[in-house]
């Protein structure tokens, strides 16, 4: 369960103001990696606005997710000039490695697989950002590599 | 940080600063930190440039200055020593303690770090000796490699708000007339002259009004609006400034991708300065003329880089575009005259008001002056941004800028504009780079993606790529786009996997007419320009696959196959990497795959070192 206070924080930083739904969400969002119900529950609460709009906004908006994600994250970057340089293949790759599918998350909720249109970093295509790291010029042989490297790391937690 | 109260008192800033800099005599150290080099580890070379120089008694002589993109991202981490101008690319942590005892203290160029060209062989010391910079006309970006983002005083030193200060002695009127006359259009894409834009916001009577800065840059392959903003954010703001006082606005907005997060911290830093120097807040510089500037995170939809959906975004909607029966500029923004525009476009503005429209006209071609940033990737040797005067040719910005093709292989395409633009075959390499250029050829300008493809990119798959792409992105509210796209998309798709039919060819044509008939906003409209133009110039390559069963460029997987040549040494590798372990032969001999398990994942060609795995 998320801390509902965290919540009403972030809504008084915006003095409440329905315009301001997008940022609340976001905040929300960085503080509990996903968009817990009981969270959008409060929002349409404090700001008079029903919950399907939040809903629809949570659901439109690509960077929103709704499911609690991975302690890892790897975006694949799918970009036009990466895709032209192979990123679906790096896709792939994990999928194969990590045993989900593209926009899943292990069972042990250690990580999850996602793609973004283009992070514009396009001369270092193909790329994947691993927990916020930029692995340039990757190939899916190193890539299998940075991933077990990450489940060695977090493994005794 | 003190408020600067006046134009005076900026003049006098200026002079301190440029004075204390002089008595410091500190020669400087640019890092370029943008995206691409931070990823290829930039910030470690700073912090090894800031422990060496206090290892070795030189912090007094040199300043290491972490700046904004340079462009040349191939070649990160960019080191570029003031005042010579002399680069050291690719720069790795491991080596600043030889740079700094050999260069700095010993005044010895380090040949392993100058740029070599790959086509000729030879070696570059200088950053306006290297091809990449040489042919470029750096009005816009030039600054990024001299100035620190995070610190307004560096801006300010090197004239910035100057063009703020001019514009309040011109007064709005001539201010309007100047950029007009300078005829600057939209570098989002559209290629609207914003001296009309501003003028009808300007016109429509109100009490309220507002500035947009729209930097949702979302077309894949495009990043030089975060590099602007990273690199340098008071340009844009200062453009910004200068238009929201010609247009009577106190009211400005950035909406910025949220994938940029570097782009808005920079941001946000660059507002807060700029604030407690007073050139946002009341009475700007004593004008009487008040103003300040919010951001705005977007939420990764493509389509609010539209400027109803951005709009309505971020009034706290879904960001769905409406019809534009009635114009932004006249109401836009909870209903007030908005006028829009994006970063590359605010950050001409200042040079405009500075130097003029006669000089700005100058430049370029006559129906669209200036210069022009596009992002130059994909299958090319020298990728990175790359600002050129309206105008260039294709061919030179590929291959003098470019570099060319890398691996000798041969040009196919340029794909320009973005989802919304189209794929250009080599016979149109002489073409003219302008907004209405290449609008008659079925692409566009766009806000600057150029996609560089080699022969072995499949022109079906990228339009298979883009039509993805947009279904995703298509906001639903029109039907031809929402079920139109999904519906091109299945029939691409039946092509790339053996199931196309020439009547395929027919059916795609005829509901890409639809499709851009009968939707609303640009996404919908120019949606088909891929599919169209790839079908214009590359019809060839869709019916092999048609036709033949067979991907001419290696890259449809249900029309390939991996095969190992008789150059293999037998090394094993491939065999012990392949996930379906499905590769078989003894050490030192040929190997073999059983195409029947063959999940054609492409890692043997990935590991092999003797070029021995091919396509077919």
């Amino acid at each position: 369960m998320m801390d509902l206070s965290k919540v009403d924080s972030i809504i008084d930083g915006y003095g409440t103001d329905a315009a301001a739904l997008l940022a609340i969400l976001q905040d929300v969002q960085a503080e509990a990696n996903h968009l817990p119900r009981e969270a959008m529950d409060r929002i349409a609460a404090r700001l008079g606005v029903p919950l399907s709009r939040i809903y629809s906004m949570a659901t439109f908006f690509e960077t929103f997710h709704l499911e609690p994600r991975g302690r890892h994250i790897c975006t694949v970057c799918m970009g036009t000039a990466c895709h032209v340089r192979g990123a679906k293949r790096l896709v792939e790759q994990l999928e194969r490695d990590l045993e989900i599918s593209s926009g899943q998350t292990t069972a042990d909720m250690q990580f999850t697989i996602e793609e973004v249109n283009c992070v514009g970093a396009c001369a270092l295509g193909p790329l994947v950002i691993v927990d916020g790291e930029y692995h340039g010029n990757m190939t899916s042989d190193r890539l299998s590599k940075v991933v077990k490297a990450v489940r060695k790391e977090g493994g005794g937690e | 940080m003190a408020r600067i109260a006046n134009p005076a008192g900026l003049g006098a800033h200026r002079q301190r600063l440029l004075a204390e800099r002089e008595a410091g005599g500190k020669k400087t150290v640019a890092v370029c930190c943008g995206t691409g080099c931070n990823a290829n580890g930039a910030e470690k070379v700073v912090a090894a440039f800031r422990e060496e120089l206090g290892k070795q008694g030189l912090a007094d002589s040199y300043e290491i200055k972490p700046t904004g993109c340079h462009g040349f991202c191939e070649r990160g981490t960019l080191v570029l020593l003031h005042p010579e101008k002399r680069l050291y690319q690719r720069v790795k942590p491991e080596a600043v303690a030889e740079i700094v005892e050999k260069t700095l203290q010993g005044g010895e160029a380090l040949e392993q770090h100058f740029y070599d060209n790959p086509a000729t062989g030879e070696k570059h010391e200088f950053e306006h000796d290297i091809p990449f910079y040489k042919h470029q006309e750096r009005l816009i970006l030039g600054q990024n490699g001299e100035i620190d983002p995070t610190d307004i005083d560096d801006y300010i030193a090197g004239g910035g708000y100057g063009a703020l200060a001019k514009a309040f002695e011109m007064g709005p009127e001539k201010v309007l007339g100047e950029v007009k006359a300078a005829n600057l259009r939209g570098r989002g894409g559209g290629g609207f002259p914003a001296g009309r834009k501003w003028e009808t916001c300007r016109d429509v009577p109100s009490e309220k009004r507002y500035v947009i800065c729209n930097a949702d840059e979302g077309d894949p392959g495009a990043f030089m609006d975060r590099s602007i903003l990273e690199g340098n954010p008071h340009v844009v703001i200062e453009g910004m400034i200068i238009g929201a006082y010609t247009i009577g606005s106190d009211e400005g907005y950035v909406y910025v991708r949220n994938e940029y997060p570097l782009a808005v911290r920079r941001l946000s830093i660059a507002l807060e300065q700029a604030r407690e120097r007073g050139f946002l807040g009341e009475d700007i510089l004593g004008s009487g003329f008040s103003f300040d500037i919010r951001v705005n995170r977007g939420g990764g939809a493509f389509v609010c880089g539209e400027s109803t959906a951005l709009m309505a975004s971020i009034e706290g909607k879904v960001g769905e575009p409406r019809a534009k029966h009635i114009h932004t500029v006249v109401a836009g923004l909870h209903g007030r005259p908005t006028n829009l525009n994006n970063v590359e476009t605010w950050a001409n503005v200042p040079l405009i008001v500075e130097r003029g429209a006669d000089w700005y006209t100058s430049k370029g071609t006559k129906g669209s002056p200036g210069t022009k940033i596009f992002s130059l990737v994909g299958k090319v040797n020298n990728t990175g941004l790359v600002e050129a005067e309206m105008g260039m040719t294709l061919r030179q910005i590929i291959f003098d800028i470019g570099g060319g093709i890398p691996g000798g292989r041969e040009f196919k395409a340029v794909q320009t504009g973005g989802p919304s633009g189209g794929c250009l075959p080599a016979s149109k390499l002489d073409l003219a780079v302008d907004f209405d250029t290449l609008w008659e050829e079925g692409s566009m300008m766009g806000s600057g993606g150029m996609i560089v493809m080699d022969d072995r990119t499949c022109m079906v798959d990228v339009a298979k790529y883009f039509l993805g792409f947009l279904k995703f992105e298509s906001c639903g509210k029109c039907t031809t786009c929402r079920e139109g796209l999904r519906r091109l998309h299945e029939l691409v798709q039946d092509i790339t996997e053996g199931r196309g039919t020439e009547d395929t060819i027919g059916l795609i044509e005829e509901l890409a007419e639809t499709v851009d008939a009968a939707s609303l906003c640009a996404l919908g409209t120019t949606a088909t320009n891929p599919i169209k133009s790839t079908l214009a110039h590359f019809r060839d390559e869709y019916l092999a696959h048609i036709r033949d069963r067979r991907c001419p460029g290696g890259v449809c997987k249900a029309l390939i196959r991996y095969e190992i040549t008789e150059a293999c040494t037998g090394c094993l590798v491939c065999a012990k990497r392949c996930p379906e372990k499905c590769i078989t032969g003894e050490k030192k001999q040929l190997h073999t795959i059983d195409q029947s398990r063959c999940i054609k994942c492409g890692i043997c060609m990935d590991v092999c070192k003797f070029d021995s795995v091919r396509v077919v």
